[in-house]
């Protein structure tokens, strides 16, 4: 009875809520990149039925999207996309807020910072120019007030963020490069304070405030590229995981996100789709592609009652699937639970800025009490004391250092984004400029994960085409690398023959006047004995069967990346789980010396622990499921966007494209990135050494610290923009 | 003398109109996509109503 009731007030009430509350999906869109796009995806979401608004977001790669409730779905949006040539894919969890608000209060900190910083600046130059000539004292007094007016509310207001985390630290026994900034900062502005209130010239709000904008700053650009990171990942995995067609109760079909499945739907999988979901199979017979979950090229037989895995292609016959949860007992869930493992190793990894602070603090803090002490004990008044030990502080504070490592990675990021890389873990670049050794899996990173036309040359050109044509009929991979063979050979389109029958886990037959036409398994085609391998046979009529012998090739540039890691002094390794002579071949076309066969996922992982043992660091290249502990284990990790998602998740960079060439590209970014960063601290670091002694001696007037400052900041951000517009390597 | 008195509250309001215009531009999402703004610029006709008038309403 209540039900009831309550169901019927939610249908009455549920159209005046419609209109005041349109529904909001966002999707990411993955070949959107040029500025026409922006009108064609935007024009092409307005034209499906209840869509009220649709914006393009060129930079995110991302499409919001207001529709009337209930009218317009995901799927609506996606195939209508589709339709206009944009691959599209809901977002698996947006937290718009969370994501960007955090960017938006640094950058309304720093906006604030910026303009307190040039008004502050504006009087402070005055006082320095005038105390040369014949200022009125009592105008100089003036402008520190001013000063003052500004300075107060920016520095309670700007300085937020640090206050926040010195006291988080402190709170926990700990000191961070927070402190000594809070410390500098408030110290400085207490004092400037009280000197205005003296009627002195030792004011240093010029100097506070200017600090203050640049850690800003840099903190902003950290922050920016760790929301642009996170974004690109969510975009890649949404793009991954894709649609899957729910089979409702009444028997219908629907399409709906594949994240939003829940134990116990039920799928429907045609033949050429990947499985969206790990699961059982509760009908359909056939073979499926596990190459993402295994390493192992060859189609393996399914039936009823097996378990599949997300990302497992299907390849013959319609599979209907059971969405199950990850139970204990599935392939899947060794594979967390080794994953949760080897994490750990990763996370106590520091930042190179995080080592530089732990050295750092300490002794900007000994620096300043020293100069306090030192000066009190020779005889100076507290003032003079707290005023030169403030110098200390502000000369030493970090400004150069919390700028140039963020500077150096937005630079490097933004230079790997050209190149199709996107980088996923913000200090992925510091651990991958620490690699020495390259360890490969092999299907789907070294190879490109598809079977190819083995001999191509061999087949003549009719033969050829009359094989494509009954192929293009099938999304069987084998029968389309045929039809990719005989495209390239020929400039003529492929004629699709008609009439053609596909029966899954044997061939595709066509029925003609003079005979028929069979392609498929040598059985299929009535041949005896196979030569073993993957392949398919052809026959016509009466005629002699021809064999078509099909491999997983390595990636065109794979030997010549291979060659140049070696030349610049990588160790290089071939893990697989895939057969031994598979592997074998592999390793011997990119002619790799270490190579391990039949690895499974542990194995992987304790190969790696070895080779960690040994004291190298490794930079693990993986696409399977089965890589994924071993990229989380590794000590830096890159993956192909074509990669199971939970491969993507783990690893630290993902590329694009058909090319094994990032790998090159990252390593070198991450060295430059390193060794730019690296210069950026000597220049902090030789600034302090000169500035120091002066300032403990006293001699550092805010005139001088100010210039000091800022000048060490710029150097170190023009010495970071060199990597982003520097040379190719 | 008499011409700082009102030549310091004028550079002040003049950096505060600038401030205020930039935390506007913020808060009105107009740094959501800077290389989208670019090309939007070099569109005749406005796609729809949210893009005439900015992504305000937005979330």
């Amino acid at each position: 009875m209540t039900a009831h009731v309550l169901s019927g007030r939610g249908a009455t009430t549920a159209g005046a809520l419609d209109r005041a509350m349109p529904q909001r999906f966002t999707l990411a869109v993955e070949n959107m990149r040029c500025g026409g796009c922006i009108r064609s995806v935007e024009r092409a979401a307005m034209g499906v039925p209840g869509v009220i608004s649709a914006r393009a977001n060129l930079s995110a790669k991302r499409l919001d999207v207001a529709v009337e409730q209930g009218s317009a779905s995901e799927a609506d949006l996606i195939a209508a996309l589709a339709r206009a040539g944009f691959a599209a894919a809901p977002i698996e969890t947006v937290e718009p807020d969370a994501e960007t608000a955090r960017e938006k209060y640094l950058l309304r900190r720093v906006a604030i910072a910026g303009f307190a910083a040039m008004n502050i600046m504006l009087l402070s130059v005055s006082v320095w120019a005038g105390s040369a000539g014949d200022m009125d004292p009592s105008l100089a007094g003036l402008f520190s007030w001013l000063s003052a007016l500004i300075a107060l509310p920016t520095v309670a207001y700007a300085g937020q963020p640090f206050y926040a985390s010195a006291l988080g630290a402190l709170r926990a026994h700990r000191l961070n490069m927070d402190v000594p900034i809070s410390l500098a900062i408030l110290l400085a502005t207490g004092m400037s304070l009280y000197q205005t209130v003296q009627g002195n010239d030792q004011v240093y709000f010029d100097a506070a405030v200017t600090l203050l904008f640049f850690l800003l700053l840099g903190r902003f650009l950290d922050e920016r590229l760790r929301v642009r990171a996170r974004s690109e990942a969510q975009n890649l995995v949404s793009l991954q995981s894709g649609m899957a067609s729910l089979i409702e109760a009444n028997g219908g079909q629907r399409l709906v996100p594949a994240h939003a499945l829940l134990p116990g739907d039920r799928l429907l999988v045609a033949a050429g789709d990947r499985v969206p979901a790990d699961g059982v199979v509760l009908a359909g017979a056939g073979e499926i592609d596990q190459s993402l979950i295994t390493g192992e090229t060859d189609p393996a037989p399914i039936s009823p009652g097996q378990h599949v895995y997300a990302g497992t292609l299907n390849l013959a016959a319609v599979l209907t699937v059971e969405v199950t949860a990850a139970d204990s007992g599935t392939l899947l869930a060794e594979i967390g639970r080794l994953m949760a493992a080897a994490e750990q190793g990763r996370a106590r990894y520091r930042r190179l800025a995080d080592r530089a602070a732990q050295i750092y603090a300490p002794a900007v803090h000994g620096l300043g009490a020293a100069t306090f002490i030192g000066w009190l004990v020779i005889g100076a008044s507290w003032q003079t004391a707290l005023t030169y030990a403030i110098a200390v502080l502000i000369i030493t504070c970090p400004c150069a250092l919390a700028l140039a490592v963020p500077a150096v990675h937005i630079a490097a990021a933004s230079r790997l984004f050209r190149h199709g890389i996107v980088i996923k873990a913000t200090d992925g670049l510091e651990r991958a400029a620490e690699a020495d050794m390259v360890v490969f899996d092999k299907t789907g990173t070294l190879t490109l994960g598809r079977p190819q036309l083995l001999d191509e040359n061999q087949i003549p050109s009719e033969m050829l085409a009359a094989a494509a044509s009954l192929a293009a009929a099938s999304r069987h991979p084998y029968a389309q690398a045929i039809v990719a063979a005989a495209s390239r050979r020929s400039q003529d389109a492929i004629v699709v023959a008609g009439g053609v029958e596909e029966f899954p886990g044997s061939g595709l037959l066509r029925r003609l006047a003079a005979g028929e036409e069979r392609l498929g398994s040598a059985a299929w085609c009535g041949v005896d004995g196979s030569s073993g391998g993957s392949e398919v046979w052809y026959r016509r009529k009466r005629e002699a069967p021809i064999r078509f012998g099909l491999a997983d090739r390595v990636r065109n540039d794979a030997a010549e990346v291979v060659a140049s890691l070696k030349r610049r002094g990588y160790a290089v390794a071939l893990l697989s789980g895939d057969r031994s002579g598979a592997v074998e071949s592999a390793a011997r076309e990119t002619d790799i010396d270490t190579w391990l066969p039949e690895l499974t996922p542990a194995r992987k992982i304790d190969w790696l622990a070895a080779r960690e043992g040994e004291g190298r660091k490794v930079l693990m290249v993986g696409d399977g499921l089965n890589d994924a502990p071993a990229l989380a284990a590794a000590h830096a990790s890159l993956s192909p966007a074509s990669a199971a998602d939970i491969s993507q998740r783990a690893a630290d960079f993902v590329f694009q494209g058909q090319r094994l060439e990032p790998v090159l590209e990252v390593l070198s970014t991450a060295k430059r990135a390193r060794s730019l960063a690296l210069q950026n601290f000597g220049v902090a670091f030789c600034y302090n050494i000169v500035a120091v002694p002066f300032a403990m001696a006293g001699y550092v007037t805010p005139l001088i610290a100010a210039i000091v400052m800022s000048t060490s900041s710029i150097l170190v951000t023009l010495n970071a923009a060199r990597l982003a517009g520097g040379r190719d390597s | 003398m008499t011409a700082l008195a009102w030549l310091i509250p004028a550079a002040l309001l003049l950096g505060a109109i600038g401030l205020l215009a930039f935390l506007w531009a913020l808060r009105s999402g107009q740094f959501e996509d800077l290389e989208g703004a670019a090309y939007r610029a070099l569109e005749d006709e406005p796609l729809n109503d949210e893009a005439r008038s900015g992504p305000r309403d937005h979330r």
